[in-house]
């Protein structure tokens, strides 16, 4: 029971900030038909400069600040950058972020070293919440938990009920169509894109003092949010946010499962002393959510809730 | 005057032709993470030799040649280290210096060996000053590799020691990283604690992913309902500093039992919390009483020069030392002969006699077990905390010896 409510919950949280992340990735996506390979280095942007701004001002500033700033360099580079490449085609702007993200990481190392920075939880949060099964829990992860739901709720409400969104939605689909009704495709654009940035930099200001923030921090997250996105489906913001929480509970679950190989498919024989057998789910967690995606690309490869094959 | 001017001047450049002629410059490659998850780990070792290479250069150099430290970067990666080694040896290095990492360490002992075979009158040393898996100096040991950090077993004997003179431990969590050292931390912890406290239930033995775990959140909560009393861990580098982290974070208060708890930020992350539960065994005990002057200098001085990180790596300054010592009796710098003269040295450390095994090339030094304590001479982390030593923590060098099965090939 305890197993599983830990599990529940830690899944949640890390589910929730996988979404954030991906959030962008897909919009961006469905939007331009572009991979954005310098996503997860936004979040490693927004982690450094709250880390600075937390320095100077307080946490609370940097939690407002810097993902403005990151979105502020998101749209610069779509308005001055990828505009301009997008006319040689998708190659070319896979190329444009695949190099960003190469950029943006050695420019890190530049500014803040190529170690580790000492980027705390603020002082306010760091006290345990309450006690659980022997176990103190960190309020720092229920206010993670909050403002990954808040920021959850507010970009549902954008999309879904505002006319604002009812525009962003039919630019997505019908780009042609919505700037012969008037309106500024190229501006709407780039605010989608700068927005995207934005959430992947609030992930990263709340993710980058809990988790550890240092250079890696981008290519370690990369992966993963792009299994979010395939495995979602390509565009699909519903589905983005359950593959996001199916892989955190997935990941976060495997390893409290204390069971082998073995014991699972010992019915056909596979023996416990077997190199085979002896592997734990425990030790495969990191490996599930690329055996998710190449399962999905197989089984559906339109991802859970796509609507377009990748 | 002009003229006088001139004169000086050309003396001056003549006799700095003269010096250039007589100081050759000795390469020793750095190879080691430098950036990345595992830098704050490599980058305070590769300080701690560019210092001791300063205070023998200071000192007139190993005969007469001016030590040069290089640094390269290898990522942690096997691959990488051997593309940093091949760099090392066309930049003339003739010394390899490395550490984090047995599965790195294991490809640089396998490299050097066959270099020195392809390559007579090129060979080169490795000088390994933490990669601790006990092959490398038993069944796979080699002429050309020196250890100068003690192995597993040696370590582990201290912690197990400890545990064994406590009754209350009845249940031990054995936690470290997926590669042959955290297979072999866990192997010899399983066997040595059979032997001295059969009593004892292993409660868990869990490898996790090298430098890759942001979150050990989910590993301390397994801890916690396994109900065990004492952890033993390998763990080093960030992996160190995460999983105290998050155990701290669940207000966890039983014993970790450490091979690198010095490792910089862990007990910054864990706090006052640290005190009396955070232990490490190691050839440093820097708040011990009878410490040698110039040692506490040493300490000093490193901090005043590097103030991010705390003098950690000891063996790093035993390592030159050594060399500077093995090279003059030498008299010559050339490897075969450095390594010949290494064959059963000893240096006067500043924790206690260390002396080179000539039969497996394994440094053999006193140990001790410390623990994190308020109020000490030298705190670690910028905080107000360090180490000190725990009651009856000193392993005499002869107790931390174990025998080794190396029967090792030497050139003529």
């Amino acid at each position: 029971m305890e197993t599983l409510v830990f599990a529940l919950l830690n899944g949640a949280i890390y589910g929730l900030l996988l979404f954030m992340l991906s959030s962008g990735l897909t919009l961006i996506f469905s939007m331009m038909g572009v991979l954005n390979f310098a996503h997860a280095s936004f979040y490693m942007l927004g982690a450094y400069l709250a880390f600075t701004i937390t320095e100077g001002t307080s946490f609370w500033i940097a939690l407002f600040l810097a993902p403005v700033l990151v979105g502020g360099v998101g749209m610069l580079v779509e308005r001055y950058g990828l505009r301009k490449v997008h006319a040689q085609g998708h190659v070319a702007e896979l190329l444009f972020t695949f190099g960003l993200a190469y950029l943006i990481d050695e420019l890190v190392k530049i500014f803040w070293g190529r170690t580790a920075v000492n980027y705390r939880v603020p002082e306010i949060l760091d006290f345990p919440l309450f006690t659980l099964y022997g176990a103190q829990y960190p309020a720092y992860r229920i206010f993670i938990l909050f403002v990954a739901a808040f920021m959850l709720v507010a970009l549902w409400y954008l999309l879904k009920k505002t006319r604002a969104g009812l525009i962003i939605q039919a630019a997505l689909s019908h780009p042609h169509m919505v700037g012969s009704l008037g309106h500024n495709v190229p501006l709407i654009f780039m605010t989608v894109f700068g927005a995207g940035c934005a959430l992947a930099g609030l992930a990263g200001v709340i993710g980058g003092n809990y988790f550890v923030t240092d250079p890696a921090m981008a290519v370690q997250m990369g992966p993963i949010v792009f299994v979010v996105v395939v495995v979602g489906g390509l565009g699909s913001l519903e589905g983005a946010f359950v593959a996001a929480m199916l892989i955190g509970l997935l990941q976060t679950s495997a390893i409290s499962i204390n069971a082998s190989l073995a014991d699972i498919f010992g019915f056909i024989g596979l023996g416990a002393d077997t190199e085979l057998g002896e592997i734990t789910i425990a030790s495969m967690a990191p490996m599930l959510p690329f055996l998710l995606l190449v399962l999905i690309l197989m089984i559906r490869p339109r991802g859970l809730m796509g609507d377009r094959e990748v | 005057m002009k003229s006088t001017v001139k004169a000086a001047l050309a003396a001056a450049v003549s006799l700095c032709a003269v010096q250039a002629a007589q100081a050759d410059t000795l390469k020793m490659a750095f190879i080691d993470p430098l950036s990345g998850a595992m830098a704050s780990s490599g980058e305070p070792a590769y300080q701690s030799f560019v210092l001791a290479a300063e205070h023998i250069n200071a000192d007139g150099g190993v005969n007469g040649d001016m030590i040069e430290i290089l640094g390269l970067d290898n990522k942690i990666s096997p691959k990488e280290s051997l593309v940093q080694l091949q760099k090392a040896i066309d930049q003339g290095a003739r010394y390899i210096i490395q550490g984090n990492g047995s599965s790195v360490a294991s490809a640089i002992i396998d490299a050097v060996n066959k270099h020195n075979a392809r390559n007579p009158g090129e060979e080169v040393v490795f000088f390994n000053y933490a990669a601790v898996t006990p092959e490398f100096t038993n069944e796979a040991c080699s002429f050309w590799h020196f250890r100068f950090d003690a192995h597993t077993d040696m370590k582990m004997n201290g912690i197990t020691d400890w545990i064994a003179s406590r009754e209350d431990i009845k249940k031990v969590y054995l936690i470290g990283q997926d590669y042959v050292h955290g297979e072999a931390v866990a192997h010899a912890a399983e066997t040595q604690l059979a032997e001295k406290r059969p009593d004892i239930e292993i409660v868990g033995n869990e490898l996790h992913p090298l430098a890759k775990v942001k979150d050990f959140t989910p590993y301390v909560q397994k801890i916690i309902s396994s109900g065990a009393d004492a952890v033993i861990t390998g763990n080093w580098g960030q992996d160190m500093t995460l999983l105290v982290k998050a155990a701290a974070d669940a207000g966890q208060e039983i014993p970790y039992l450490t091979f690198y708890g010095g490792s910089n930020g862990a007990v910054a992350a864990l706090g006052e919390g640290a005190i009396d539960t955070l232990y490490q065994v190691s050839e440093l005990a820097a708040n011990m009483e009878d410490v040698p002057e110039e040692q506490n200098a040493l300490v000093e001085e490193y901090k005043e020069r590097f103030p991010d990180y705390d003098y950690y790596y000891h063996r790093a300054f035993v390592t030159l030392d050594m060399f500077d010592k093995a090279a003059e009796e030498a008299g010559s710098n050339d490897p075969i002969a450095v390594a010949y003269a290494l064959e059963g040295m000893s240096v006067e450390g500043g924790y206690g006699a260390a002396t080179m095994r000539a039969e497996d090339h394994q440094l053999q030094q006193p140990l001790y077990i410390t623990t994190v304590a308020a109020d000490v001479t030298y705190p670690v982390d910028n905080t107000n905390l360090g180490w000190r030593l725990v009651e009856g923590g000193v392993i005499p060098a002869d107790a931390a010896e174990t025998p080794t099965t190396c029967e090792m090939e030497r050139p003529d």
